[in-house]
């Protein structure tokens, strides 16, 4: 296991797990989000390639009404 | 066109952006939107909840708007440059309503931290458009990093306070005649934004002056006349304020 920071959150995953493998744990939309990972963020195309690591701080957007 | 509005290489038939918070509900926002005739509408920038079903924010907007994410709750330049490259990977657009805020009470923007975060998002190609303090020689910096438009406030964020220091404005349009400036923020009712509009601003951004009011959609309605008046308005040019009396009717003739 691997714990990591998801929105703020700590979570504990299974090891060897793909940034868009915990979308899917997460049930997290994929559509019209961006996804940053220790503050750099990761293109869509390169989730199924990018690696989730101990310690790792990931976060998740979307767009909400605002001013 | 009293409304055809340049920016950045796009054309919109409104002067008038708005928001997209606060609203009581999706048809409401939807029915303001419309009524207020804006091209384009701000978005905020916001973590995906974990615990529960969302539906896409954005499928509530017409899809022909201009979305125009925004960097709010942004403290410091790292923020709002993180947050805007976020925005533009899920949006897949340049466009960035920059915002970095200097304290939770006022709301008041961190200018230094914002000139500071746009020099940086220019640099990365993005159309920043910055919200800053109503302050000329800041707009001057502003416009020297390659934003494309400036964007002072009228008063602080939600406020509804309206045109606070019409002096600052009408310096700033004087000065930066060919500059395009978007008063964003403490608008209140109609007459505000006319207010804005007749001392040279090129467009106004709100949100809570028709999101909180009684009827959103018959405000959005009026804030869309009023810019349309003000504009007119500022192109006819206003006649000399004087401090005594100027007779409109002939005094001499007059019956004795």
């Amino acid at each position: 296991m691997v714990t990591i920071i998801l929105n703020g959150e700590k979570k504990e995953i299974e090891s060897e797990v793909t940034l868009d493998r915990l979308l899917d744990l997460f049930s997290l939309p994929k559509q019209r989000v961006a996804v940053e990972r220790n503050k750099e963020v990761v293109r869509k195309s390169e989730w199924p390639s990018t690696p989730i690591r101990e310690s790792d701080v990931i976060e998740v957007i979307h767009f909400v009404g605002g001013g | 066109m009293v409304s055809r509005f340049d920016l950045a290489g796009k054309t919109f038939g409104s002067r008038l952006i708005i928001g997209t918070g606060k609203y009581r509900s999706f048809d409401e926002m939807k029915a303001a939107h419309r009524a207020s005739g804006a091209e384009m509408v701000t978005v905020a920038v916001n973590r995906v909840p974990l615990d529960r079903k969302t539906e896409s924010f954005l499928d509530h907007l017409d899809p022909a708007m201009q979305i125009l994410p925004n960097t709010a709750g942004c403290y410091d330049a790292e923020h709002a440059i993180r947050t805007a490259r976020l925005a533009r990977e899920a949006l897949e657009t340049d466009w960035i309503k920059l915002e970095v805020i200097g304290d939770p009470v006022t709301l008041l923007p961190d200018n230094e931290q914002t000139l500071e975060a746009a020099r940086v998002l220019v640099k990365e190609g993005f159309i920043v458009l910055p919200y800053f303090s109503d302050d000329l020689i800041m707009a001057k910096k502003l416009l020297d990093a390659g934003c494309p438009a400036v964007m002072p406030l009228a008063a602080p964020i939600g406020s509804g306070m309206g045109v606070q220091n019409p002096s600052n404005l009408r310096i700033m349009r004087e000065q930066l005649p060919d500059a395009t400036i978007i008063v964003d923020a403490g608008v209140g009712v109609p007459s505000d934004a006319a207010i804005a509009m007749e001392l040279g601003a090129d467009a106004i951004l709100m949100n809570t002056a028709i999101a909180e009011a009684g009827d959103a959609e018959q405000m959005a309605t009026a804030m869309k006349l009023a810019v349309e008046a003000g504009r007119l308005a500022y192109l006819s040019g206003r006649m000399p304020k004087r401090l005594y009396a100027s007779a409109s009717s002939p005094i001499a003739g007059a019956i004795k």
